[in-house]
């Protein structure tokens, strides 16, 4: 997407310029956060894909270089190594850490949708002072850090914890459930961390819905279920994809809730990663599995934003 | 008769085919013995303290264009929308075709509403919008599609069917929306300011049509509308109303000639109310006299009043007439200075200051070219007019 956005500027720029009207004021306000997303985000993605295709080795850093300039001899010796992609295909285990992450990003977006979308609603639906609040409310567990809430679950989903405690208490188990280190829990703990992205974008949808279209809806024949999935789901179209790409695409890399609330056959390509780099020292293997993930989340990505687009100008 | 030939060049007869009075079909409201369509009895709405519909009974029948016009707050929307279902009355009970509405949900009435905003949904076409309340009634597509197309064509967007909302006209989404409503054979239609997002010319073509396919169809018609011109042109009978009440039910014609009180007179087209007390009050007229007439005013109809009850006497401003002579009549009429006039082509609009200070206004038609130098600025007049010309008002 931002590849396309950027041959659209260049084609504009070689245009303008072409006719001698460079409008340079403009030009500055597009170039500050082209720089940035360069700086920060163009520039690191390139040394991550160098490293991925060199070896590993022990030495600081620790791989190979790509270039061998020998000035002496005068030769340029390129070493790309495809090794390291051709190891993820190969080893089921990388493979298994994808689908699994996909899955479990996938459920769980889809779980944050059901969540969020009551809450999104009686937000939008309700008037000033009270909107305002349950805003504030929405993004208030920002203001406390994230590792500090998923310790709090920790806390709250443990063997000796108040939900057991409670349930026992009232007699519905007579063994403490084992919630901690499973997959319920990751569940938890990344549908309550990603909520306020998905309620927001659904907010902004659904504050823009306009009721009478529901009126009308009720008014041509349709129970209110019905009227949710012809006019409401269509109208909140763009909030929901908003929402969903918002958790699904961080969720999948997600490292912090797996290894902290998911148990050890919890598979998610973000500790997969983890592991190579800090444990192995197989920084060439990680960068592999790093650029992997990318393609995977960015041609999706690309496909849903296009067609939206098409759709648009249609 | 197609809706095309109409719109293009109203004919006489269809106008006159219109007007209740010399309508061909039978003025239903006007037999006592009809059986009433839309029953509203005892009607009450509150909105928390707010009294929105205040104790409301109205008998309208089938085939009728019945106009509820008011101002913002009157109640007329919420009359409207209790109809629809979207508003469940406090009190009071809401009759449908012999049936009580109460607690019947709006997907379960045969009732379609047309919005004031046409509520048009952007993500489907126009066809697809139309075709939108087809689609929970099982019927086969094939059915569908056929309905559709003519719909399509009654409201002349055949070719525009593959648009989005977006993509139209103000006028263009009206007819949509009107579509919309009407596939689904509703037995009453519902229509909330239809012509009140159009511009000035189109509003007056739209009108011929709503009430040629209001005949077409033979639907039955309720208005809410705060325009009185396009309230009297559409209705065959008008409801007026006011903080919640009816004040006055009639044909347009009635509600015109023979307001009830001060605020239907005065809402109704432009009118000069002149205050006075009852001197003779007889079964067939009424003299009235008044500080700011030369002469007693007298009036050729009855009212139920006592003697030196105050009252107001109506006179519109084309029922007056205007002569630098003193006219014969010793009844109604009066002497006044000309401080304004507006010229508007068909008409001249005179505003007159009477000796005693009040302000009146009067319309001359301008039936020849030079009427505009008979009576100009500052010139002293006598205002005179008919026995049947003016209403004696006692709300």
């Amino acid at each position: 997407m931002t590849q396309s956005t950027g041959t659209a500027v260049l084609e504009r720029l070689w245009q303008m310029s072409r006719l001698g009207n460079v409008n340079w004021g403009r030009l500055m306000v597009i170039a500050v956060p082209y720089f940035w997303l360069a700086l920060f985000f163009f520039i690191p993605f390139l040394v991550v894909f160098k490293i991925s295709l060199s070896e590993s080795a022990i030495a600081v850093p620790p791989y190979t270089d790509l270039l061998d300039l020998d000035l002496e001899e005068a030769y340029l010796n390129i070493k790309i190594n495809l090794g390291n992609y051709l190891f993820l295909w190969e080893d089921s285990f990388y493979l298994d850490a994808y689908l699994s992450s996909i899955k479990i990003a996938a459920i769980s977006t889809v779980l944050t949708l059901i969540v969020a979308f009551p809450i999104a609603w009686l937000i939008a639906r309700s008037e000033g002072n009270t909107r305002t609040i349950l805003l504030a409310l929405v993004v208030l567990p920002f203001w406390t850090s994230f590792l500090l809430r998923v310790y709090a679950w920790m806390a709250l989903l443990k063997k000796s914890g108040p939900i057991n405690d409670i349930l026992m208490a009232v007699g519905l188990i007579d063994q403490p459930l084992q919630m901690l280190q499973t997959d319920f829990a990751v569940y938890i703990g990344i549908v309550y961390t990603y909520l306020p992205f998905m309620v927001l974008p659904l907010y902004t949808a659904l504050e823009k819905l306009d009721m009478t279209l529901v009126e009308a809806a009720a008014d041509l024949g349709y129970r209110p279920i019905q009227s949710f999935f012809a006019v409401i789901v269509p109208m909140a179209l763009p909030g929901i994809v908003a929402g969903c790409l918002l958790v699904f695409i961080p969720v999948v890399g997600e490292y912090v809730i797996p290894s902290l609330l998911g148990g050890s056959d919890t598979l998610m390509i973000g500790r997969v990663l983890w592991d190579e780099f800090s444990i192995n020292r197989d920084w060439p293997m990680a960068s592999a599995v790093a650029i992997v993930m990318l393609v995977i989340l960015v041609v999706p990505i690309t496909l849903v934003r296009n067609s939206s687009k098409q759709e648009d100008a249609a | 008769m197609t809706i095309a030939e109409v719109s293009t060049k109203p004919s006489p007869a269809t106008d006159s085919s219109h007007n209740p009075l010399t309508s061909p079909q039978p003025s239903l409201w006007r037999d006592p013995d009809a059986k009433p369509f839309v029953v509203f009895e005892n009607v009450t709405k509150n909105f928390g303290d707010f009294t929105a519909v205040d104790n409301i009974s109205l008998n309208i029948y089938r085939r009728e264009l019945f106009c509820l016009l008011g101002g913002s707050g009157s109640g007329k929307s919420t009359l409207l929308r209790m109809l629809a279902g979207f508003e469940q009355p406090t009190s009071g009970r809401i009759l449908i075709d012999g049936v009580d509405m109460a607690g019947i949900k709006p997907w379960n009435r045969p009732v379609n509403m047309m919005f004031q905003s046409y509520a048009l949904f952007p993500h489907l076409t126009v066809e697809k919008n139309i075709a939108f309340g087809l689609k929970r009634e099982g019927i086969a597509d094939s059915d569908i599609k056929k309905r559709v197309a003519d719909m399509l064509d009654m409201v002349q967007l055949g070719h525009l069917g593959k648009r989005k909302p977006h993509q139209l006209s103000g006028g263009q989404r009206q007819r949509v929306a009107l579509a919309r409503a009407l596939v689904k054979k509703p037995k009453l239609l519902l229509l909330d300011e239809p012509l009140g997002a159009l511009d000035k010319k189109l509003r007056e073509e739209t009108q011929f049509e709503l009430m040629n396919i209001q005949e077409e169809t033979g639907v039955t018609f309720v208005v809410v509308t705060h325009d009185q011109e396009e309230a009297m042109t559409l209705a065959t009978r008008i409801g007026v109303m006011n903080t919640g009440n009816i004040v006055q039910v009639g044909e347009p014609h009635d509600i015109y000639e023979y307001p009830n009180s001060a605020f239907v007179a005065r809402f109704i087209g432009s009118v000069n109310l002149i205050e006075g007390h009852i001197i003779e009050d007889e079964v067939d007229r009424v003299r009235v006299k008044s500080k700011h007439m030369d002469a007693p005013l007298y009036i050729n109809h009855g009212i139920s009043c006592a003697p030196g009850q105050q009252v107001n006497v109506a006179i519109r401003p084309e029922k007056i007439l205007l002569s630098h002579e003193l006219p014969e009549q010793t009844d109604n009429r009066c002497e006044g200075v000309i401080v304004d006039i507006a010229y508007m082509g068909s008409m001249s609009i005179f505003r007159i200051h009477l000796d005693s200070g009040m302000e009146v206004r009067v319309t001359q038609p301008n039936v020849a070219r030079d009427m505009g130098a008979r009576f100009t600025w500052n010139d002293r007049v006598h205002l005179y007019w008919d026995v049947d010309s003016a209403v004696v008002l006692t709300a």
